[in-house]
């Protein structure tokens, strides 16, 4: 492992039973990277994190955390990374700063170096005036700023977050990116995320890794993905009764790459010239008289790119569950 | 160690910011105590019982004056005039009465020509308590008529000169031990095992888990917050109970110190036993659902509310690796025998074997991943 990666994956596998989550995966995060990790619900990405944080065995295959390995020096990976898992760790009977200053002893953090650790990370989530309240009185947004600041109350090297912005508004994810850009400065973080959201990886990640069904389907920068998907722009149009042969005739116009038919008459036309395919598609329906009913060009996202590598096949597989459940008291946040 | 004192720190200031769920898990043996120690404690008083009499002569009345020197006394029952023995056992039958006492034609004739003279007496026998107690007291009275109304110079029957060690004991007094153990069980249920359960199930736990704290250093956390909770709740209640029972063991600081070395045994003992059991379940309604299982199965047997020599073999196996009988037993030696601190040795012994042996086994068998 060279001084360059902060994280290794080799050929990791994970088994339950006879399901077979995550299946020989490879890749390597540089140090000071913010690397993505995408995929549909069931996919593994939580599997391949938790295996990655010591919260799973590792079926087969290797895992190095700052040239650590997994399975062999656990404690030393805990030492140096923080982790955000999906679930809200901080206790809600606890005020933000007991929560912290808890964390900080689990983590043996120095007295000395306690109270500054702590009072720096409040300052940095923002949360600083509300260090005395009841974390259950904070809205999610806080909470979840809270957790942040929790899982770097012990300054580590590498940071692991599991969906850190699910269930929040759009104004408060915005806040929870851009402090997690300005503590990765601060701090030189190597940072590794998983998201649903396609934005949130587009704006934060260096490099993205699309996993499906528990294979490694792509990895490489936001831009580079998006020039890999067949065309620059995407139509989404929708028609009024178009005739059987109607993808196939769009199939057919100038520039287009790829025609996805997504039912009740709404199609998805990949082209390399928006302008020109547009312009021939309206001519062909004026022609064939099929009514439009919407018609929009956008630029190719990651959004297409996901829907590229993973298709838009539901997801409702069964997968083994690592705990019960507990569902939120009422009137917590979540 | 400081990881360890994290996790109590943790779980001490839940439990001061909210502390009502502790003091409802008090609620439950202070009310048991209450009620408990007041409906069963008492002796049997103005039960009705009804007489027929068939016989009217001197020595039927001798029996009307000892059941009106009943009445002028301990009350335990007052008699009924009935017309007939079938109508009595139809009042017995119904409830009307509680029993009956038939005196019989020619009784008094037969008792004073010495012929096997005969007392009914009809119980209803659906209700063991009354009913014995009913029998014992006509019995007595039966007794002191077969007395020969002179006594005899010298006497040639065996008397047996009983000698207490203790005053008597009232049933609530008996009862207290046992709450204070009961509280100490459903503290460590709640405290120890249904947050613990509904921790893990949260996620909370996960953010342990990340950190580099070791199995051990985790399981001594909890089962030593979990202990600390047990002990002030054993603390609370050994105060408002022995108030509530009218006993003064708070005014005697050797006995306090005994009571403080019981409690912190049995806290031990529970929180450790509890994290034995809890420490692969991951559905919270487990817990709930156990401690009705577990209430009955260690409260009942270890002779808290009634003798264990009274069980049958089985129970008396069951009673004997039970930590509620030490506990119990531990109590009552200090609550009500001042029996010093060498006969609570055993079970100061045994709660701290168990607690030992059941905080390896769960540290063993506790999962450092999910």
């Amino acid at each position: 492992m060279s001084a360059e990666e902060a994280i290794r994956i080799e050929h990791i596998v994970k088994r339950f039973g006879d399901f077979e989550a995550v299946k020989g995966i490879s890749f390597d995060v540089k140090a000071g990277e913010t690397f993505g990790l995408l995929g549909p619900n069931g996919a593994g990405k939580s599997t391949l994190i938790r295996m990655m944080t010591t919260l799973i065995p590792i079926t087969s295959g290797r895992a190095f955390i700052d040239g650590h390995d997994v399975a062999e020096a656990p404690d030393a990976v805990r030492q140096c990374m923080g982790v955000i898992p999906q679930a809200l760790t901080s206790d809600i009977n606890l005020t933000v700063w007991e929560n912290l200053s808890i964390y900080a002893k689990l983590y043996n953090v120095p007295r000395a170096q306690r109270r500054e650790a702590i009072e720096e990370l409040l300052e940095a989530v923002d949360l600083t005036k509300w260090r005395d309240a009841e974390t259950k009185t904070l809205s999610g947004g806080m909470r979840r700023r809270l957790e942040l600041a929790r899982g770097l109350v012990h300054n580590p090297r590498i940071f692991f977050l599991d969906e850190p912005t699910t269930g929040l508004d759009p104004v408060s994810r915005v806040a929870v990116w851009e402090m997690l850009n300005k503590l990765k400065a601060r701090r030189q973080l190597t940072i590794l995320i998983t998201t649903h959201y396609m934005d949130e990886a587009d704006r934060l990640c260096d490099r993205i890794a699309i996993v499906d069904h528990g294979h490694l389907v792509a990895l490489d920068t936001p831009a580079n993905l998006k020039h890999s998907v067949p065309g620059n722009n995407v139509i989404e149009v929708q028609f009024e009764a178009p005739p059987e042969d109607w993808e196939g005739r769009l199939g057919g116009l100038a520039e287009v790459t790829a025609v996805q038919h997504e039912g009740a008459g709404m199609f998805r036309v990949l082209t390399t010239n928006g302008s020109r395919t547009t312009t021939g598609l309206v001519e062909m329906a004026v022609r064939a008289e099929v009514a439009i009913r919407t018609l929009s060009v956008q630029n190719t996202t990651l959004d297409d790119v996901f829907v590229h590598y993973t298709g838009r096949q539901l997801r409702d597989q069964q997968v083994k569950a690592h705990a019960y459940v507990m569902p939120p008291r009422p009137g917590m946040q979540p | 160690m400081n990881r360890m004192l994290a996790i109590v720190e943790r779980e001490l200031r839940k439990f001061f910011r909210s502390p009502s769920l502790m003091l409802t898990a008090m609620v439950f043996p202070l009310i048991q105590l209450v009620i408990l120690g007041n409906a069963f404690g008492g002796k049997i008083t103005d039960a009705r019982v009804g007489v027929v009499d068939y016989d009217g002569g001197p020595q039927a009345l001798r029996v009307h004056e000892a059941f009106d020197s009943v009445l002028a006394n301990i009350r335990t029952f007052r008699t009924i005039p009935c017309a007939s023995d079938k109508q009595a056992q139809e009042d017995v039958r119904s409830g009307r009465l509680d029993a009956a006492v038939i005196i019989p034609p020619q009784y008094s004739r037969r008792v004073l020509a010495g012929e096997k003279p005969t007392l009914g007496l009809v119980v209803d026998n659906s209700d063991q308590f009354l009913s014995g107690s009913l029998e014992a007291e006509v019995q007595a009275l039966a007794d002191a008529l077969n007395q020969p109304q002179v006594p005899q110079r010298v006497a040639n029957t065996i008397a047996l000169e009983i000698v207490e060690l203790y005053p008597f004991i009232e049933y609530m007094k008996y009862l207290l031990p046992g709450s204070i153990t009961l509280a100490m069980f459903v503290s460590v249920m709640i405290g120890g095992g249904m947050l613990y359960i509904d921790d893990k199930a949260r996620g909370v736990h996960e953010g342990f888990l990340v950190t580099p704290i070791t199995k051990l250093e985790l399981v001594g956390g909890l089962v030593l917050s979990g202990a600390l909770k047990a002990i002030m709740a054993g603390l609370a209640i050994t105060a408002l109970g022995s108030l509530i029972a009218g006993l003064d063991v708070l005014f005697h600081p050797v006995a306090l110190l005994q009571l403080l070395l019981m409690i912190v045994a049995t806290s031990f003992a529970f929180n450790a036993m509890m994290f034995l059991l809890m420490v692969r379940v991951e559905d919270p309604l487990v817990p709930r659902a156990m401690f009705g299982i577990l209430n009955t199965l260690l409260y009942f047997p270890s002779g808290a509310i009634y003798p264990i020599s009274a069980f049958p073999f089985w129970l008396r196996a069951l009673a004997q690796v039970d930590p509620f009988t030490y506990a119990v037993h531990g109590f009552k030696g200090v609550l009500l025998k001042d029996a010093g601190f060498l006969a609570m040795l055993p079970d100061l012994a045994y709660l701290f074997a168990i607690g030992t042996v059941a905080m390896i086994i769960a540290t063993r068998l506790f999962k450092r991943t999910l």
